[in-house]
């Protein structure tokens, strides 16, 4: 069972969904005890740093996501959610993320790159094999909406870039089994579920 | 680099899909979750759905065909059309919409803009803008077109930007349905007076004209609906031609 984290923020429906049409069992729960049990977890969400941090905290589940993150269980950020696990965020200076991954969350200077916020497809240029691209080509197409990027010194941990403009960004990062993704696989159509296939089939060998 | 959205728009009527020619003579052309998917497989970036119901009494019809939708097409989609309350807002989201699109309602109570980005975010929001062409400028009109409203449009588009809006959805009443193609001139001005991103509407019948929203029209997103409908071309063709014309956009 796949677990998709309530944490009252928006858009975590679509995740759940498009699990549903593969058929992957999944459950959307704020519980910190189901979360505990499931195979693989997913932190989706679009919206503010802030506001994740304080939900996050609100309902006590900063500690058990690093805990089952540590722990080596499958786990997918989209978005927000992966904001979410890096050291801060200039968007909500002063709150602490996860910090699962060293870096911090920076937004766009539209000098670099027009239009802020980055909202369509663009590509994810793959830049080291990975499961969760299992079967896709090399520069895969995903539907990003955001106005802030991370930027991460843990260099060999990316997985995926991509150039908005002049600016280029970390759009795929691992650290262990934990995967984080800026774009939303659950609205780029089939290259998306595919991604989501392909993490339901990496939770299948972990547990 | 980020690519040019091509969006079919799916005008809805009692749940089901109808093309109107200047805001008039509709005719159905089917099943909106159905085509929904035919444009997701056609390579469509989003769909927009217009409710041109627009009605109080409509609200479940719409809501059934958002989460019918949401269950099987996995691109963005908006919805928009008699949505005048931030709980009207919440019904469609949650059943699954990615965006809703306010026109009328917007131009009555702006503060529906600020209070709309504030509880979903500016990137739920998108704000519609009817207008025609007067004394070389462009006026808004509410209500479907029929009710002039004496606002500016390049005025109006930078004040829904100052109160949140995520994009705009520009049409030209002057260009829509005509399939002579789209008003650039409209497009061009309100393109460079805001800095969110403007969606084309009104007017294509050709790939050539979606070319000239993007070039010319300072272009986001173009958006149509006919040409797809009638299958004068299909999203893949006029992706083709695009892509052919040395603009980005999404073929896998």
């Amino acid at each position: 069972m796949i677990v998709v984290i309530d944490y009252g923020i928006g858009n975590l429906g679509s995740v759940v969904k498009a699990f549903k049409y593969l058929g992957v069992p999944v459950k959307l729960t704020a519980s910190p005890d189901e979360i505990r049990e499931a195979d693989g977890i997913v932190l989706p969400g679009v919206g503010a740093f802030g506001h994740g941090v304080e939900n996050l905290e609100k309902y006590n589940l900063k500690r058990v996501i690093r805990e089952l993150i540590e722990e080596g269980k499958p786990f997918l950020g989209i978005c927000l959610g992966m904001q979410l696990l890096f050291s801060g965020s200039e968007e909500a200076p002063g709150v602490r993320g996860l910090g699962i991954i060293k870096g911090i969350v920076q937004k766009f200077d539209p000098s670099n790159v027009g239009k802020i916020p980055h909202i369509g497809w663009n590509k994810v240029n793959i830049i080291k094999e990975d499961p969760l691209f299992y079967n896709l080509n090399t520069s895969p197409y995903l539907y990003f909406v955001h106005s802030f990027f991370a930027r991460t010194s843990e260099g060999d941990n990316i997985i995926g870039e991509t150039c908005y403009g002049k600016q280029r960004f970390v759009s795929v990062v691992r650290s262990n089994n934990a995967w984080e993704i800026q774009g939303h696989p659950e609205k780029s159509s089939r290259t998306g579920l595919k991604i989501l296939q392909n993490f339901s089939e990496v939770v299948n060998r972990w547990k | 680099m980020l690519t040019k959205r091509i969006i079919p728009c799916l005008d809805v009527k009692g749940g089901r899909v109808v093309k109107g020619v200047n805001f008039k003579d509709l005719r159905d052309e089917g099943d909106p979750v159905e085509l929904a998917r035919y444009y997701d497989r056609e390579g469509a970036d989003e769909l927009v759905f217009l409710d041109i119901t627009a009605s109080a009494e409509n609200r479940g019809i719409v809501i059934d065909m958002v989460e019918k939708t949401a269950a099987s097409v996995f691109i963005p989609f908006t919805i928009g059309g008699g949505i005048r309350t931030i709980s009207d807002m919440k019904a469609i989201l949650n059943a699954g919409a990615d965006k809703v699109s306010i026109n009328s309602a917007a131009v009555k109570n702006p503060g529906l803009i600020a209070e709309g980005a504030r509880v979903f975010g500016s990137q739920c929001i998108v704000v519609a803008i009817d207008c025609c062409r007067k004394n070389g400028n462009w006026e808004v009109y509410i209500n479907g077109g029929r009710t002039v409203t004496g606002l500016d449009a390049i005025k109006w588009a930078q004040k829904v930007e100052e109160l949140g809006a995520g994009e705009i959805l520009l049409t030209s009443m002057d260009a829509d349905g005509t399939k002579d193609g789209y008003d650039t001139e409209l497009l061009a001005a309100v393109s460079t007076a805001v800095e969110i991103p403007v969606i084309a509407s009104g007017g294509a019948g050709m790939p050539e004209h979606l070319r000239e929203a993007i070039v010319e029209g300072q272009a986001d997103a173009v958006l149509a609906a006919s040409i797809f409908h009638e299958k004068t071309y299909s999203v893949s063709e006029v992706k083709e031609y695009l892509a052919g014309h040395g603009i980005p956009v999404r073929i896998e």
